[in-house]
């Protein structure tokens, strides 16, 4: 099951350029949260800071309080066990292109010793039907690599490798902006059916995809949390201004 | 800014004005021919329902086209559907303009009598509900909105004291009763006239302020980004 998110007074820097101011934030558990913002406004930097990937960038640094769960995020739990908790999907598939479909799913438990065959199978299965990529490459598991894949597939591949080591938020980082109608709708789909399962924070230029897909969505601006509440809310009476003049293209 | 859909926006306003003014004067012309027991206005009214339906339709496309096109949000969004809803009720004062035009067509075929109603009364307060709601879309002004709202009930006692007063009419003058039927047909017509600005004034506070106000229910308000909606406009 998906766990919240409690962000208190985030920051995060680029060397000494801040790139986060202040932010607070209550991700529920089990729920799509959409991130949404101008170019540059700090959402993707949010969205790395909570599974401290920001913190792998040289001269980049974050403070403050993130929780996820039980679990605090900054305070002395280690970066890779955050990681193996909070999946992770970026706008360009990168599926791993010398491995066959099934190793790509495979590749984040192996890298942590998990090597019982049989159990592996059932997890390669149980993550391609839940990223409802199954049906399409059950036949060509070991045959085909993943690069083989479409654009749509490839990124479908990529939430099964995030699914496969049972984590319980996937952040999505612009997972359609590479793909057609056609797979974006399949993603969607995918983000709908997966949210019963995991807590889900998805970064997204498109705010028709915000509003179909999240329940709630937050607005950032030059590095601030302009607003945060229900999408319906956000897209149809904002209480901030800045809000309104960016989704009705007024900005940005 | 997305220059084609703020010309689009200004263009549904435009056409809605227009539409506007014609059933306003519709709804005008057919009073002042109930005072002056004029055939000719009554034939300007019947005339002008054609191009107040024309209109309906242009709007409604336009507004069909917006929507599918350019994916309005927020504010846009319940500009476009304020407009779709006030249009569909604009085209209606018109019809019931037509309504009385029909009604003083019938008794100017009848003598003359002098009946116990003030219909001029009521129709220049049913008229200016029209254009204060009017008003309030141009202004994008939720509480000249409001104030429409509270001249319903005027128009509706006037409609009451109209009824009690012409059936009373018609029981002590029955060679008067076609007259008074013509006459209490026109205050319902007039009283829905009434209803019709409510309803837009309703939807210019839903457009401004996000907030429905229909049928008296309070519902959770919304805090509005801004009273006037003055980047739509």
């Amino acid at each position: 099951m998906g766990v919240g998110i409690k962000v208190d007074h985030l920051n995060a820097w680029f060397g000494k350029s801040q790139a986060l101011y202040d932010i607070s934030i209550d991700i529920p558990a089990n729920h799509a949260t959409a991130v949404i913002g101008p170019s540059g406004c700090g959402k993707s930097t949010f969205v790395r800071c909570l599974n401290r990937m920001h913190e792998t960038i040289p001269d980049a640094h974050a403070d403050g309080k993130v929780r996820m769960g039980d679990v605090d995020v900054y305070n002395g739990t280690p970066a890779v066990q955050i990681r193996r908790r909070i999946g992770m999907v970026f706008q360009k598939p990168n599926p791993f292109p010398t491995m066959s479909i099934y190793d790509n799913v495979a590749a984040g438990l192996k890298l942590n010793g998990f090597h019982d065959h049989r159990r592996l199978d059932e997890i390669v299965e149980r993550s391609l039907k839940l990223s409802a990529l199954w049906e399409e490459v059950k036949d060509t598991l070991r045959k085909k690599s993943g690069a083989s894949l479409s654009g749509g597939q490839q990124q479908r591949l990529c939430i099964a490798r995030a699914l496969a080591v049972e984590p319980e938020v996937l952040l999505m980082d612009e997972p359609c902006s590479a793909l057609d109608p056609i797979s974006t709708g399949k993603i969607e789909e995918l983000i709908f059916q997966l949210k019963e399962k995991f807590t889900i924070v998805i970064v997204t230029h498109n705010m028709q995809q915000a509003s179909r897909v999240a329940e709630f969505t937050g607005f950032f601006l030059l590095g601030k949390l302009i607003e945060f509440d229900k999408t319906e809310k956000i897209f149809t009476t904002p209480s901030d201004k800045r809000t309104e003049d960016y989704i009705t293209g007024r900005f940005g | 800014m997305r220059t084609r859909f703020q010309q689009g926006l200004d263009d549904l306003r435009t056409r809605l004005l227009r539409m506007g003014g014609l059933a306003e004067q519709a709804v005008d012309r057919a009073c002042q021919a109930y005072i002056d027991r004029d055939l000719n206005r009554c034939h300007l009214v019947l005339e002008g329902e054609t191009q107040i339906n024309l209109i309906e339709r242009e709007i409604d496309e336009l507004a069909f086209d917006l929507l599918a096109m350019q994916q309005p949000m927020a504010v846009d969004l319940r500009f476009i559907l304020a407009v779709t809803k006030i249009n569909s009720d604009l085209e209606r004062v018109g019809d019931q303009a037509v309504n009385i035009a029909e009604r003083v067509m019938d008794m100017v075929e009848l003598p003359k009598v002098e009946l116990p109603v003030d219909i001029a009364r009521m129709a220049a307060a049913a008229s200016a509900m029209v254009r204060r709601a009017l008003e309030s879309f141009i202004e994008g002004k939720a509480e000249l909105a409001q104030a429409v709202l509270e001249m319903d009930n005027v128009v509706d006692r006037m409609k009451d004291e109209a009824f009690i007063t012409l059936v009373k009419g018609m029981n002590e003058h029955p060679e008067t009763t076609r007259q008074a039927l013509d006459a209490l047909l026109i205050a319902r017509n007039l009283e829905r006239v009434a209803d019709h600005a409510t309803n837009i004034a309703e939807d210019v506070i839903f457009w401004v302020r996000g907030a429905d106000v229909r049928h008296n229910v309070s519902p959770e308000q919304p805090q509005p980004v801004q009273e006037t909606a003055t980047e739509t406009r």
